[in-house]
């Protein structure tokens, strides 16, 4: 079950093929599945990048942050994960937009390809902007290219594309007057109310893909609840999509905080495997 | 030897040796040791066998209790647990969780002026079936030849395992969906290790293994599949929905939101699915409070307070509206958090949460209130007092004031019948108004018991199975499977 049938690493973020036909075949844009390495990790939701139908395979973009996804990090092509539930949330409302803006940072950069495909498809003008630290730590470029009228990129160094973020394009664009129809926003919880302000001013329709906190992922038991527009969402069987301008940011923020004293001192204690090291014994 | 009514009635009733609340309070062993072989004899003697035998009619699936009992009394325990096993199939689950007290114990005679007197029926019950799993007694079961209908049953909890165990034996193909990577649902999510021990729930779930039912993990149907897919893509013939819970409800009072609140659910669901109190060795991490208010006084709330006692909290503070004796806990419970150290706020509720600079939970206001007139359940109304408020420091709130309907399945089935509260309708049998497919348990009744799922659970094997057997005649074409057109999928 659940076969790891492809990996790479793209720096921290971790590219996982897995085997799972029957989700494969049901899942669509927007949605996620919720995973574990093996018995003793925590349950994960992850946005679910790409899918085949005829492989059965679907592709994850796995961010290595604590104990749980180092240990997912750590697993090799042929083992298997112990839980894959998917997909879950409710899919992105796809239709003919006009111009839709999709912005992806970190995880989100493989996260807005499945949206960007679908919107494309539906008849969409697409413009995709992604952003990392250096150049050299995107990824999924060329499938993003091929469903976008237009990838923009932004770098913290300014080595590829706009020096700055996501929400710096954004602000760009939107001051020259292009006119965007749709926004749609996937990273971390900093750069969705970041790009969510630059939106704010010009009224555009903004879907934001919030990370918070989940443990079942089927509305059980409320770990992920964000309030949104005053009233409390579950972001597992309401979500993950909310209006970014209506998402109580402060209040996402503490809770996804809530464990971080737990989860840094799991986080160091474990032993750490030094890969140079290895290399220098021969054991890579 | 046979007693005569005298020497009955002069037995004390036998309690359980349990683990001393000085020692329980920090392990999460179960709390009662059970029963020896000589106790659960003496005890069974104190049955007099009534002729109107009160009990079976406060069973909701009507166990033949003074049967069982005289079983017990001659020694004859798998016996008695044969023949529990053909009313209520999952008696060891039972005599540990049922409210005994409100239903068999609760009209039997010997307890009619102190309840406490009353025939300890789940003890015995949990004795008979414990010595059964103990010691390999377990029978397999008959199984009529298979039927060729397969039936699809969504949730492994206790109706969803009842409804399976019933109709494998009528000879169908069983399915099981459950949405967790562990089966049993409430019984593994939900109740604590120290209540209802997992290597039960997991030696029951075996035992329909071995009956030939296929049980289907991280499957969440509504999702994965939607109902109607199970009939047309994957030919079930019959559908039973027993998803159980659904949402949390937080109380709508200012700092519902601040850090250290959390529903119930989610606190048992870290401890107890992702066991969260063997952290760092199982990866979920938990807040462990250090002064834990929990508001509610269900078995939710007695459960939770008494894992917050055992993960380390200093003093636990359980909040309620009403009165103890219009607790819906199990009086078991109760009396066991009360052995515990856990305090009650009694006709109190919560107005406010109180809480730091960096949005952490650090105290709570309540409202006293009194009892007034009965309410249309019957029970006193409990109303504020004006002006009557009090403090208290917590920095963690657990909320156990139950929940709404899960929409996992009905919003994806928009042609399912549900009432203004979300919950699926149904006939008395379970029939919802899609045919062939039936629902059970908390989902149709909100908040329950695992007796009253269990009894929707065998009502609804039934009508499956009075249904599909009207179909024999015709072809054993899936009856939702036709195919449409130009459908060529099938």
């Amino acid at each position: 079950m659940y076969e790891l049938i492809e990996k790479a690493e793209i720096f921290n973020v971790h590219k996982m093929v897995i085997k799972a036909p029957e989700i494969a075949h049901s899942i669509q844009a927007g949605q996620f599945v919720i995973i574990m390495g093996n018995e003793y990790s925590e349950r994960i939701p992850i946005t679910v990048s790409d899918w085949n139908t005829d492989t059965g395979a679907i592709t994850l973009y796995v961010l290595e942050l604590g104990i749980s996804t180092l240990e997912l990090a750590r697993m090799k092509v042929g083992d298997s994960l112990y839980v894959v539930t998917g997909p879950l949330g409710i899919p992105s409302e796809i239709k003919k937009y006009g111009t839709v803006a999709l912005g992806g940072g970190c995880y989100g950069i493989g996260g807005i390809y499945p949206i960007a495909k679908a919107c494309k498809e539906a008849g969409n003008k697409v413009i995709s902007i992604i952003e990392a630290r250096y150049s050299f730590m995107f990824y999924h470029e060329k499938e993003l290219h091929a469903v976008s009228d237009q990838v923009l990129y932004a770098t913290s160094d300014g080595s590829k594309g706009k020096k700055g973020k996501v929400e710096d394009v954004i602000r760009e664009m939107l001051e020259k007057g292009v006119k965007i129809d749709q926004a749609f926003f996937i990273g971390c919880t900093q750069m969705l109310e970041r790009c969510s302000e630059a939106t704010r001013p010009y009224a555009i329709p903004t879907k934001v893909a919030l990370n918070s906190i989940m443990l079942d992922g089927t509305g059980m038991c409320g770990a992920c609840r964000v309030s949104v527009g005053g009233e409390t969402k579950f972001a597992c069987v309401d979500g993950p999509e909310f209006d970014g301008h209506k998402v109580d940011w402060k209040e996402l923020n503490r809770r996804r905080s809530a464990y971080t004293e737990q989860e840094s001192v799991i986080y160091q204690s474990y032993s750490h495997e030094c890969m140079a090291e290895k290399k220098l014994r021969g054991e890579l | 030897m046979e007693l005569t009514a005298k020497e009955r009635m002069a037995i004390e009733r036998h309690g359980m040796a349990e683990q001393p609340p000085d020692l329980r309070n920090r392990n999460f062993e179960e709390v009662p040791y059970g029963y020896t072989p000589e106790e659960a004899v003496a005890e069974a003697q104190r049955c007099l066998s009534c002729k109107k035998m009160q009990c079976i009619s406060g069973c909701p699936v009507e166990v033949p209790i003074p049967e069982f009992i005289a079983l017990v009394a001659e020694e004859k325990f798998a016996e008695a647990a044969r023949l529990i096993k053909t009313k209520n199939v999952l008696p060891a689950i039972c005599g540990r969780v049922c409210p005994q007290e409100s239903q068999c114990e609760g009209v039997c005679i010997r307890g009619k002026k102190d309840i406490t007197k009353a025939v300890a029926i789940g003890n015995l019950e949990r004795f008979v079936a414990d010595y059964e799993r103990e010691n390999n007694l377990m029978e397999v079961p008959e199984i009529k030849d298979k039927n060729g209908f397969k039936v699809a049953v969504i949730g492994s909890g206790p109706s969803g395992l009842t409804v399976a165990g019933d109709l494998i034996k009528l000879g169908y193909e069983v399915t099981i969906y459950e949405a967790f990577h562990r089966g049993g649902g409430v019984l593994v999510y939900g109740i604590p290790e120290f209540r209802m021990p997992k290597r039960i729930v997991e030696a029951e779930i075996r035992a329909l293994e071995d009956l030939g039912v296929k049980i289907y993990y991280n499957s969440v149907i509504g999702r994965l599949h939607k109902v109607d897919d199970l009939f047309k893509t994957l030919g079930f013939n019959a559908v039973y929905i027993g998803v159980g819970a659904g949402l949390p409800i937080f109380l709508d009072i200012p700092g519902k939101n601040l850090n250290g609140v959390f529903s119930a659910n989610e606190y048992l669901t870290r401890s107890n699915l992702m066991k969260s109190y063997l952290f760092p060795k199982y990866r979920t991490p938990m807040i462990i409070g250090k002064k834990v208010a929990v508001l509610g006084g269900g078995n939710v709330a007695m459960d939770s307070a008494r894992t917050a006692i055992r993960l380390g909290a200093e003093k636990v503070t359980i909040v309620y509206r009403r009165a103890r004796e219009q607790m819906p806990a199990r009086a078991a419970e109760v009396h066991h958090a009360e052995q515990e150290k856990i305090e009650f706020r009694l006709l109190s509720s919560p107005v406010e949460i109180y809480g730091n600079e960096e949005g952490w939970a650090t105290g709570m206001k309540c409202q006293r209130y009194e009892l007034g007139e009965p309410d249309e359940s019957g029970r006193q109304r409990p109303v504020p007092i004006k002006d009557s408020f009090f403090e208290f420091d917590c920095d963690q709130v657990l909320m156990s004031i139950g929940g709404q309907a899960n929409p996992l399945i009905t919003s994806t089935t928009p042609d399912m019948k549900i009432n203004k509260w979300g919950y699926i309708e149904t006939d008395d049998w379970g029939r919802t108004n899609k045919e062939f497919v039936y629902a059970g348990g908390d989902i149709v009744t909100g908040a329950a018991t695992v007796i009253s799922a269990m009894g929707a659970g065998r009502r609804a094997a039934k009508a499956i199975h009075e249904d599909l057997m009207k179909e024999t005649d015709e072809t054993l074409q899936p009856p939702g499977g036709e195919t449409e057109e130009g459908d060529e999928e099938k």
